[in-house]
């Protein structure tokens, strides 16, 4: 298993997560390197096996809709990095 | 000596009046200036609060209203969200993130009027063995300060070890308690999946994390778990099972219980003296009553570290995408577009650990790959719980070691991430079935600290805890604390 510079440039940007040159070689000489040595997985017989996502046997879990208090409009913006009044600040999506 | 109290020990002196809670807590902060220079196992000390705690506790006990921890006090993990104390999660990404709300660990916590002394130490995100992925300082294992003190709650590990704090919480994805406690030779537990609620605590691998006490003993632990298990409406994989006294299973009565030993966990590449150290333990076990079979066979064992680390950096994949840079935490503000500024926000945010799982979830799960990777590695993983059902069907409990090494030197594995996953070898599996289980102090090699694990059926927390109890009410391991 061998993934190429442009395989990880690609990952990156379905992660949208910024690399430099050298993080982009050592990722891609790491993440090879491990991949390699899960293949073993492959080694397993899993026809007929369900997949597993959870532990526990609760499905579909349901509570009431009631209301409850909510925090203050402050306090859930106090950690906003960019604010407008009473908005979040964002970048203009479109340009 | 009151930093080497347990919680039921100072629970004595504090409900009969011999110490007031304002002076256990001094005394605590008066160790944390003393040690931490050494050890670093903190990312925030909060004093004022402590004190302030500390003396509402007292004005509590005078009107003898206590219950076990009151007054008591505990450092909890850095991605435990505390309201008003930031919550770093040992990352560039949070380092200024004040949170609005306590988890509901937390709030129960405060309800029992704890004293909280710090937010400790992490790999940043919890992803790490060593706790050098935190963003912000390395933690050093008080038993060799060269060494680490493993990961990821090696702050909570060694803040207990080295008597900052009588207790703490840690969280465990695969590893992440009992690791750390079994290399500074406290005891630390890993519930079921599900036994203890998750809000607000910051989410890695959601399948796979659970909040658990790091102690000076089992009776502790249980203490501890009595306070925080529990079902919880904010968290729905929390269960709405009752919950028992966990401190009533605390008999050293063993006889006639089924142990097994999974012979896969004796593995390839373990230290000498750590298996030695585990088989005497087992012996040990074997003499308080217990019914031991020796070469148990767990033959899907050894691809649990590869399914794991899919199905983790998987659901970190996705859990790490809310880090964007809007709603709060780190935001690089010096871009021209908004999707250079979140790549650039993610980027300098996120250290090479948290990226590395980022990437590798992130193909894991992507067109073309999801079948061979994901999809496999779930289907490994209803394998591994088969296997434990089976093997559970027979034993009460499985006992392996804790790590298949003593703490390893600082800087030894950081460069090289797989050597690093390995060592997770045998903690791991059992988040992969979301199974209890809890790390005991077992011997030492040269000094170091080595751990054992006691592995039980879901939901059996009290089957671990009586054995383990049995083991400390006959040995003294867990009594020996570091010179530092």
């Amino acid at each position: 298993m061998k993934l190429s510079r442009e395989q990880v440039l690609h990952i990156a940007l379905l992660a949208r997560l910024g690399l430099t040159e050298t993080e982009v070689d050592r990722l891609s000489e790491q993440l090879s390197n491990i991949l390699e040595s899960f293949e073993v997985l492959q080694q397993v017989d899993t026809t007929g096996i369900p997949p597993t996502a959870q532990s526990i046997a609760l499905q579909n879990v349901m509570k009431d809709d009631e209301d409850t208090a909510s925090l203050p409009q402050s306090e859930i913006l106090a950690n906003a990095p960019q604010r407008d009044g009473s908005f979040f600040r964002v970048r203009a999506v479109l340009e | 000596m009151t930093n080497q109290l347990t919680i039921h020990q100072a629970h004595k002196l504090l409900r009969t009046k011999q110490l007031s809670s304002v002076e256990l807590t001094k005394a605590s902060l008066e160790r944390i200036r003393q040690v931490e220079p050494k050890v670093q196992a903190l990312v925030t000390v909060t004093e004022e609060l402590a004190l302030k705690q500390a003396q509402k506790a007292d004005e509590l006990i005078a009107t003898g209203d206590i219950n076990p921890l009151t007054g008591i006090p505990i450092v909890i993990k850095d991605n435990m969200c505390t309201k008003g104390i930031r919550t770093t999660c040992s990352s560039k990404m949070l380092e200024n993130f004040v949170p609005p709300y306590d988890a509901t660990v937390v709030e129960k916590l405060n309800d029992c009027g704890v004293v909280v002394v710090g937010k400790s130490n992490m790999d940043e995100f919890a992803m790490g063995s060593s706790t050098e992925h935190s963003a912000l300082f390395p933690t050093h294992n008080p038993w060799d300060l060269s060494r680490v003190p493993g990961g990821s709650s090696g702050g909570s590990a060694v803040a207990v070890a080295a008597g900052e704090t009588i207790y703490a919480l840690g969280s465990d994805t695969g590893g992440s308690i009992r690791q750390p406690a079994g290399f500074c030779s406290v005891t630390g537990l890993k519930p079921t999946y599900g036994r203890v609620s998750r809000y607000g605590l910051v989410a890695f691998a959601s399948s796979l994390d659970q909040i658990g006490p790091l102690t000076q003993d089992v009776t502790d632990c249980a203490l501890v778990l009595n306070a925080i298990a529990g079902y919880d409406t904010r968290d729905s994989t929390s269960v709405p099972y009752p919950t028992p006294d966990y401190t009533q299973c605390l008999t050293a009565d063993i006889n006639r219980l089924n142990i097994g030993v999974p012979k896969e966990y004796f593995v390839e590449g373990m230290q000498a003296e750590v298996e030695i150290a585990i088989r005497a333990a087992i012996n040990k076990l074997e003499e308080l009553g217990a019914r031991v079979e020796w070469e148990v066979a767990l033959p899907h064992t050894p691809y649990a570290l590869a399914a794991y680390y899919i199905i983790a950096p998987s659901e970190a994949s996705a859990n790490l995408a809310r880090y964007d840079g809007v709603k709060y935490g780190f935001s690089y503000q010096d871009a021209d577009s908004m999707w250079e500024a979140m790549e650039k926000t993610r980027q300098y945010g996120f250290g090479a650990e948290v990226k590395r799982r980022i990437m590798l979830g992130t193909y894991a799960l992507s067109a073309g790959y999801y079948d061979a990777w994901y999809l496999k590695a779930q289907k490994v993983r209803t394998l591994i719980r088969q296997e434990f059902d089976q093997a559970f069907a027979k034993f009460d409990a499985l006992v392996t070691p804790t790590s298949p090494t003593v703490p390893f030197k600082i800087g030894e594995k950081v460069d090289d991430p797989l050597q690093m996953y390995l060592a997770d070898v045998c903690t791991l599996p059992i988040n992969i079935a979301g199974l209890p289980a809890i790390s005991i102090p077992a011997g030492f090699a040269d000094g170091l600290p080595i751990g054992m694990q006691i592995i039980g059926k879901p939901f059996s927390e009290e089957t671990i805890l009586k054995i383990a109890h049995a083991y400390q009410q006959a040995t003294d391991w867990h009594k020996r604390r570091p010179e530092i």
